[in-house]
């Protein structure tokens, strides 16, 4: 059953998506991090950068976004002597799904035309 | 902020065991097309209005639920017929908001081909996606919302 298959492939991602979610949350647990979240999402921004209104060390910076990191909140790339940090798009943001998304809903709509089809011919036949 | 636009286009095909005028009139009866476009008289929809006819709007507005990224928020999608062909085809042109951020303006064309006792429907959207692959703004706008329930939840 197509219906099935959709509902398993759900739960695998759900599961997945628990678990980054645990990441997710104990990043975001602490009001520095969810700073350094809220301004990169403006833009992306270097450690020094960042650092500067935050009164700590960079190596405490660097910290912090150490466990955004491995949480895949925050993406660091280092070009030369510096590195940049920027928020991740988690795949959500990709053009592709957008298009994703939108075929899924119109292929739901479908779905569900199928059975109001479906309805009226047994209603008729009644 | 700069905007980006992409562009994409799909294609559905469906078969259906009825006859196209059948299929048709799921589209045109107001009735018929809000059971299955905007899921029936369901919590999350909350108001389907349509004018089938060239020119003429269909405007749906569903509530976000909780678990989606964007709980409460409006979501609009408005049509505007452009080619009506009873029976046969149906071309209309749509956009989707979220709350006041307009996220795509789509051309959508539903060909309705009669096969033995049934209808094969061919739906093809090419769309406008005005996020670029980069997707700034719903991703600005999608932390902003999460940061702020995440302290919201905090605080209480």
């Amino acid at each position: 059953m197509r219906g099935n298959t959709r509902h398993a492939g759900f739960a695998t991602r759900a599961a997945q998506r628990g678990a980054a979610i645990d990441r997710i949350f104990h990043a975001l647990g602490d009001p520095t991090r969810r700073a350094i979240v809220e301004r990169l999402s403006e833009r992306p921004l270097s450690v020094s950068q960042l650092a500067l209104p935050l009164q700590m060390t960079l190596a405490a910076v660097v910290q912090h976004l150490e466990i955004l990191e491995r949480s895949g909140l925050v993406r660091t790339e280092k070009v030369g002597r510096v590195r940049t940090c920027r928020v991740e798009s988690g795949g959500l943001s990709a053009a592709e799904s957008w298009i994703r998304e939108r075929r899924a809903m119109w292929e739901r709509h479908f779905d569900r035309l199928g059975e109001l089809l479906a309805e009226e011919e047994k209603g008729a036949k009644r | 902020m700069a905007r980006t636009v992409s562009h994409g286009t799909f294609v559905i095909e469906r078969t259906y065991p009825a006859a196209p005028e059948r299929i048709f009139a799921a589209f045109s009866d107001a009735t018929k097309k809000r059971k299955w476009f905007a899921g029936g008289d369901g919590p999350d929809t909350e108001s389907h209005t349509l004018d089938f006819r060239v020119g003429g709007i269909e405007r749906t507005v569903r509530r976000m639920g909780d678990g989606t990224p964007f709980p409460g928020a409006a979501l609009i999608n408005e049509s505007v017929y452009q080619d009506i062909q009873p029976g046969k085809r149906i071309v209309f042109a749509y956009t989707m908001s979220l709350n006041e951020y307009r996220i795509s303006a789509s051309l959508a064309t539903v060909e309705l081909l009669a096969e033995g006792q049934g209808t094969k429907m061919v739906f093809t959207d090419q769309g406008a996606y005005f996020e670029g692959s980069d997707g700034v703004e719903r991703r600005e706008h999608g932390w902003k919302t999460i940061l702020q329930s995440l302290d919201q939840e905090l605080a209480a």
